[in-house]
């Protein structure tokens, strides 16, 4: 008996649902739900993690990864120009800088400037600072490369027309072409601040002080003095879901939008 | 400011380009150019594709570096290293082939940006001046469309109005029909018509004969990176001297044409 091109997609399609429910049942008879109650899913004892993880935790996320963000983006933007230099030395020093901190793992690049700048000069910096910074070079590192690729998407002729009016090289990058860069870059950099804001959870190795706590720092502190298990982490997973998800969309609106009109 | 606005007779400045050289690595794409252009004087720029009439255009305003030869334009020489490049280019207005619009900017600021940017003029001077440009060029009633809500026509006369509101000496058109739609080709050589005859200096890149002929005091014919002929636009349209003219007057004016061996 022959299938029509249509039956047959239908039946692949059953097999394939078939498939994944057994696999569900599976998942599901395998895990060990009395333990997965006390130490994964055990919400009625997170009560003491409110509203700081929130007032706090949430606020110091965001604080941290605003900071970077607003450091990476200004770096980011240097080493881009550099990088679009005609100047040699410019474009090397760029090249090295972003290849270095795009290859080392952005934990070390905490650790260094949390313990190796107070060994080094011996002066002891304020957290958010270290933050700041420490987020910032590994940001604009990223973020130079996506406002290259931005900067170098804006046709040559907009410069040249921008020079032809009197414009300085300067201004014409300023007026004419970062402005039209920007809108390009629009949606990538909506992703680089959602890398930022999980990276910036990374700060739990400085020492922190309550009042410095971010997301993840709460969770880890809620594993060992609220006897959850892991539900602490839980939480904090969904709050930085809150703030990603949206940005995702925002990030989605944008892309929509330059492929509807150009400007 | 009134000067600014209601003059429509120019300050037109002339230009004088000596032995000019350009080469891109090995290639010499500019072998030698004698040309001038006298304040008021039209000339219209004529050759075959690749002959550097773009290169010896964009050389007059630097977008491109002379390897050599001298470039006079207004006041100022161009070729000179200590030349003020900013300075020097407020006199000289551009018209490129793909119009080169600023997108994210309405009609109006496309005018006004650099008024405002680099002349140091007010908003509300930039703005008038801007409008008074925009309805030289007859589009006065959309000053507030955005680039890509104009046809080709009409961007290529915002273009326009763009570079007179600097209040250029010399206006360079870099084949500024080419790129058009055929209905829309009228309207902007029709503008620039009109500025021809208030006295602007015009150095024209155009496979348009028939406003070569009307319009151009005079026309230079390049081929191979050389002047070839030049002269009064009746005489190097109407009866080249050169063969060289005449072989590429012939494939332009009746683009079916088909060599026959005789
Ligand atoms: N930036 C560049 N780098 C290398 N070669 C170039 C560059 N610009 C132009 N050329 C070369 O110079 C020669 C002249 O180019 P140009 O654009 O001046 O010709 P044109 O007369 O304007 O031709 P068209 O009618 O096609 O516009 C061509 O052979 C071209 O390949
Ligand atoms: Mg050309």
């Amino acid at each position: 008996m022959a299938m029509t091109a249509r039956q047959r997609a239908r039946v692949s399609l059953y097999v394939q649902a078939a498939i994944f429910v057994v696999a569900i049942a599976a998942l599901v008879l395998a895990t060990d739900w009395k333990t997965m109650a006390t130490n994964v899913f055990n919400f009625g004892k997170i009560g003491p993690m409110f509203p700081d993880i929130f007032l706090v935790g949430l606020k110091n996320t965001l604080i941290y990864t605003f900071l970077g963000f607003v450091v990476g983006l200004s770096g980011g933007l240097l080493l881009a120009l550099m990088k679009l230099s005609s100047f040699p030395l410019y474009r090397w020093i760029a090249t090295g800088y972003i290849e270095f901190f795009r290859g080392i793992p952005a934990l070390l690049v905490f650790i260094a400037f949390g313990y190796g700048v107070p060994l080094a000069f011996g002066v002891q910096w304020n957290v958010t600072i270290i933050v700041m910074i420490s987020l910032g070079i590994v940001a604009s590192a990223y973020i130079a490369e996506t406002l290259r690729a931005g900067l170098q998407a804006v046709p040559k002729g907009q410069l040249e027309a921008a020079r032809s009016l009197g414009m300085p090289q300067w201004r014409a990058m300023v007026t004419i072409v970062i402005p039209q860069a920007f809108k390009i870059v629009l949606p990538p950099l909506t992703n680089e601040v959602i890398l930022l804001t999980k990276d910036s959870s990374l700060i739990y190795v400085l020492g922190l002080t309550a009042s410095q706590y971010e997301l993840t720092k709460f969770g880890r502190d809620g594993i060992s003095s609220l006897g959850a298990g892991l539900t602490p982490l839980l939480v904090a997973g969904a709050f930085y879901l809150v703030v990603t998800i949206p940005l995702s969309l925002l990030a989605r609106k944008f892309e929509s939008r330059s492929a509807r009109t150009k400007r | 400011m009134n000067d600014v606005v209601n003059s429509t007779a120019v300050h037109a400045a002339g230009v004088d380009i000596t032995d000019l050289r350009k080469s891109y690595g090995s290639n010499e794409v500019l072998k030698g150019i004698n040309l001038t252009v006298k304040p008021g004087e039209v000339v219209c720029l004529i050759g075959p594709s690749g002959s550097g009439k773009s290169t010896l255009l964009r050389c007059v305003n630097l977008l491109e570096q002379p390897n050599q030869g001298s470039i006079h334009v207004g006041g100022f020489e161009a070729t000179d290293p200590d030349v003020d490049i900013d300075r020097m280019r407020r006199k000289v207005g551009m018209v490129f082939q793909q119009f080169n619009l600023f997108p994210h900017l309405n009609a109006l600021r496309n005018c006004s940006i650099a008024q405002t940017k680099v002349l140091k003029r007010s908003q509300a001077e930039a703005d008038k001046v801007s409008l008074h440009n925009l309805e030289r060029v007859g589009l006065g009633h959309l000053a507030d469309r955005f680039p890509d809500q104009l046809s080709g026509g009409q961007q290529q006369r915002v273009a326009i109005a763009r570079a007179l509101s600097m209040n250029p000496e010399l206006m360079l058109f870099d084949e500024p029909t080419s790129a058009l739609d055929p209905e829309t080709v009228g309207d902007v050589l029709s503008v620039m018509r009109n500025l021809a005859k208030e006295g602007m200096t015009m150095l024209v890149v155009t496979h348009e004969m028939g406003f070569a002929r009307e319009v151009a005091d005079r026309v230079v014919f390049m081929d191979g990176g050389v002047v070839v002929e030049e002269g009064v636009a009746e005489q190097v349209i109407g009866s080249p001297a050169q063969p060289r003219t005449k072989e590429f007057l012939r494939r332009v004016l009746d683009p079916t044409h088909i060599e026959i061996e005789e």
